[in-house]
């Protein structure tokens, strides 16, 4: 059983990576979309949906950054991965908010900055209020990563 | 999933309703000296690319591009079924009547149709309509004989018109896409009022009023055919109790204006649309605007041809999309 807690813990970060990284690559797929159907009929509008395209993208990084933090916190990286059942537990949910936040806030992001790209196609003159909306999700993305940052990083200090 | 896969296709109609006319440059039009200074400012806008300075060639290539720009955005066109099976009852009228009246060789077929005008013009001259879908064969041999036995071009229109209308209706319900199902179920039911009340004009038996009307959801096509049976007022109070109430006030001065009305209406209904990103409506939408715009075009280069003052021109003015 005291192995059971290195699982939780390395299940709650590799889910952190995979949910957000899944969430991204679904939100930048479909700006990507809508952006190339927007260059298609006008190639001058390039760089302005570009950045559009790429702001789902985000999450992935931050699942990612959770993950690598967890996994220095249990050893995985090196040093003693004498986690019990108990803290492995807390990892795990530790991870959750990015898990379930990282995933939807891309995908609701993506359709956020499709809807900004067909602004952008209609008037190019607004793309810098076009990145405003996309960019307003985000906030819940950095509130999960910043909550789940500091729960991996205070479960070291638990005695448990 | 489904409703990402138009997300390419309608980030490319954003691009191109800029270039759709706009209720200013219909004033432009409007305010033309001349004619020749309206297909100027036409051909300015990208109309007519080959040169043409017939109407008709001009807006019939209009259709031909916002047509074959839907078949480079969407690979399953059947989702358009509901906007082209008008076209392919059309085709099946001219195909019986050119067979009645023995001729051949060019017809005025019209294009955009889910079946090819040469197959529907084949099933005719054989007498198979094994060629012809399933949901065309039986009101084509019907019509076919009904024209071949009687010589009544009314009766073979009526019996056309009438599938037409049913296979439209069928493919709204079967439409998983709301805005197509909704459009589906105004233009039959709209139709089915014009037709009610060009039956109470001419005089028509009820019997052949009721056998007319096409079934849809928002109307009682027997209350309606009972009403065309009295009169205009009868319709019109009948149709005070349905969803097409607000249509009432203009059936009441002309069917013209009534149509008018069913068309501004329906681009009020397609309007919001332009906001939408995944799904196939507004790609319909887009049809619909080209269509409406298709129409208004000509309405003014007709009107300002014929020498018609532009009061009555202005007055048969449909309201534009963007």
């Amino acid at each position: 059983m005291e192995n059971m807690g290195v699982f939780f813990a390395l299940l709650g970060a590799v889910l952190a990576a995979v949910m957000s990284g899944i969430g991204s690559a679904r939100g930048v797929g479909m700006a990507g979309e809508a952006a190339a159907g927007v260059v298609t009929e006008d190639p001058s509008k390039f760089g302005k949906v570009l950045i559009l395209q790429l702001l789902p993208g985000t999450q992935g990084i931050y699942g990612l950054l959770i993950a690598f933090i967890t996994l220095t916190q249990i050893g995985i990286l090196g040093g003693s991965s004498d986690v019990s059942l108990y803290k492995g537990l807390l990892y795990f949910i530790a991870c959750l908010p990015m898990i379930f936040v990282g995933y939807w806030s891309a995908i609701r992001q993506a359709r956020a900055a499709v809807a900004s790209i067909a602004m952008v196609a209609k008037r190019p003159d607004q793309s810098g209020k076009a990145i405003i909306f996309p960019a307003m999700v985000e906030t819940y993305a950095i509130l999960a990563l910043l909550i789940s940052i500091l729960a991996v990083t205070g479960i070291g200090s638990v005695n448990i | 999933m489904a409703e990402e896969l138009y997300t390419y296709a309608v980030a490319r109609i954003r691009s191109r309703e800029l270039l759709l006319l706009n209720s200013d440059f219909i004033e432009q039009l409007m305010a033309a000296k001349s004619y020749e200074e309206c297909l100027r400012l036409l051909t300015e806008k990208g109309w007519g690319g080959k040169g043409h300075t017939d109407v008709e060639q001009m807006l019939s290539e209009e259709r031909d591009k916002a047509w074959a720009l839907m078949e480079e955005l969407v690979e399953d066109m059947s989702v358009f079924d509901i906007l082209r099976y008008p076209n392919d009852y059309q085709n099946l009228k001219t195909a019986i009547k050119l067979v009645y009246a023995g001729k051949e060789g060019q017809s005025p077929f019209v294009r955009h149709g889910t079946v090819d005008s040469a197959t529907i013009m084949e099933a005719v001259q054989s007498r198979d309509f094994s060629l012809l879908p399933e949901r065309m064969r039986d009101p084509a041999g019907e019509a076919y004989e009904a024209l071949m036995h009687t010589g009544d071009g009314q009766l073979c229109d009526r019996i056309v018109d009438k599938a037409a209308l049913e296979a439209i209706h069928q493919a709204g319900t079967a439409q998983d896409n709301e805005f197509l199902g909704r459009y589906a179920e105004q233009t039959v039911a709209q139709a089915d009022i014009r037709i009610a009340v060009r039956a109470w004009k001419t005089g028509k038996s009820p019997e052949w009023t009721r056998n007319a009307l096409a079934a849809c959801d928002t109307l009682d096509v027997e209350a309606l055919a009972g009403a065309a049976e009295s009169g205009l007022e009868e319709i019109c109070e009948y149709l005070r109790h349905t969803v097409y109430a607000e249509g009432v006030p203009e059936l009441e001065k002309s069917l013209s204006t009534f149509e008018l009305w069913c068309d501004n209406h329906l681009i009020r209904e397609i309007r919001p649309e332009k906001y939408h990103s995944f799904t196939v409506s507004p790609l319909a939408a887009y049809l619909l605007a080209r269509k409406n715009e298709i129409k208004t075009v000509r309405i003014i280069l007709l009107g300002r041809q014929n020498r018609l003052s532009k009061e009555s021109i202005r007055e048969r003015i449909r309201e534009m999309y963007v």
